[in-house]
């Protein structure tokens, strides 16, 4: 979510932009998404996943087809649709009926462990992130080891390492996102 | 048939089948949060009483849709989703039923592509009442009406009996065991369903329970939930 909020700061002016989120309890990303007014708030929509996020992003993306059209049909000319789902498991994946790109978010303070862990976000996401860098320390991650073994996981796929708490934290992945853009056009 | 089975019917009965009904509860949610629902005994009841009402008035305007599909004639599409509508008090249930109509819609329609699909979306658009989509879906998957009831009570079912076990963590293989036990209920009331499904669309049951659409605003004020409905 905070990548969300960080990549609406930096591309909103330049692109025309929507968002759905998928949480677990209803609407509390969406929300935290309109109080921080990245986006105007009619851009957001959320979801509701019945407890079940991975179910509605992988095996039954209905209710994310519905919102995604309604978004767009309601802001003709969006440039940009972004679709969230939180949930920490390294089995979630979207699918490709859904998303044309898919960043795959692991988190440093999970453990310099997780990529080695694989799964399908980590192995074939189109740009793998690994936030909170600013926390390895703390946690004894080894940033070098989780770099290793996510490129051993990825071969040429990009990966990212961000620590958004940090202004220009999402820079990369913004980037990385105008670059998949441009191609796509 | 020779088999006697319908393999369309499982297909249309899957949870699986995506038409996004794993985000609703079909009011299991707020009926455990103010209390109704608290165990299997409690479950049970509800399930038995929301088959008898709702559960009947739904399975009768699939198996309605399902049966005027079939046939040749001009299907109201206008009056049957009115008469939906005034047998759905709370603004909430008519939305979650559309965007459940829609959403089937979608995965219907690719299934099992029909004519009568695009004569109900040109009449209705889209958005159109779960109950009706399903038997315009289960009439082009073949289905007879008393199979589209059928299949609409058994997602009713499966709604609330899942949300117990998300919401209250109930045992599912007891879950498991009360949908055996009914079975001869779910076959009696489609049954009953279909033996309407010619009557002018006026006169299709309407023994909706009352609580359910209050539950259902009540539920929309909630801060957190974890069903859509």
């Amino acid at each position: 979510m905070a990548l969300v909020a960080a990549l609406c700061r930096l591309l909103a002016e330049r692109v025309s932009m929507v968002v759905v989120t998928n949480d677990i309890f209803t609407t509390e990303d969406a929300e935290a998404l309109r109080r921080m007014a990245v986006l105007a708030d009619d851009r957001i929509v959320a979801v509701e996943t019945g407890a079940c996020p991975h179910t509605a992003i992988r095996d039954d993306i209905s209710a994310n087809l519905d919102a995604l059209e309604q978004l767009e049909a309601a802001h003709p000319g969006v440039e940009l649709s972004l679709l969230e789902s939180g949930g920490d498991n390294l089995t979630a994946i979207f699918s490709r009926a859904l998303v044309d790109q898919q960043v795959f978010v692991i988190d440093v303070a999970g453990g310099d462990k997780v990529p080695r862990k694989g799964g399908p976000g980590v192995t074939t996401a189109d740009l793998l992130v690994i936030n909170k860098t600013d926390l390895a320390p703390l946690v004894h991650a080894d940033l070098s080891v989780m770099d290793r073994d996510a490129r051993a996981r990825r071969g040429e796929l990009p990966i990212a390492f961000t620590s958004l708490v940090q202004p220009d934290g999402a820079t990369a992945v913004a980037e990385w996102v105008l670059a998949r853009l441009a191609a796509w056009r | 048939m020779a088999t006697g089975m319908n393999a369309a019917l499982l297909l249309l009965a899957d949870g699986r089948f995506p038409s996004g009904g794993h985000a609703h509860s079909a009011g299991a949610e707020p009926a455990v949060g103010v209390g109704d629902i608290n165990d299997q005994a409690s479950l049970r009841e509800f399930v038995l009483g929301r088959l008898q009402t709702n559960g009947l008035v739904d399975a009768a305007f699939a198996a309605a849709v399902c049966a005027r599909c079939a046939g040749d004639g001009i299907v109201p599409w206008s009056q049957l989703e009115a008469e939906y509508l005034a047998r759905t008090g709370s603004p909430r249930l008519r939305t979650a039923s559309r965007t459940l109509g829609r959403q089937l819609l979608r995965g219907g329609q690719r299934a099992f592509p029909s004519a009568r699909a695009e004569e109900a979306v040109a009449a209705l658009g889209t958005s159109i009442p779960q109950p009706i989509v399903m038997g315009i879906i289960a009439a082009a998957a073949g289905c007879a009406a008393a199979e589209a009831a059928l299949c609409e009570l058994h997602h009713l079912v499966g709604s609330l009996t899942s949300a117990g076990v998300r919401l209250l963590g109930l045992d599912p293989f007891e879950i498991a065991a009360f949908g055996a036990a009914l079975v001869p209920e779910l076959e009696r009331l489609a049954a009953l369903a279909a033996t309407t499904a010619d009557v002018d669309p006026a006169e299709l049951p309407a023994d909706v329970a009352l609580l359910n659409d209050v539950l259902a605003e009540h539920h929309s004020t909630w801060e957190v939930r974890l069903f859509a409905s």
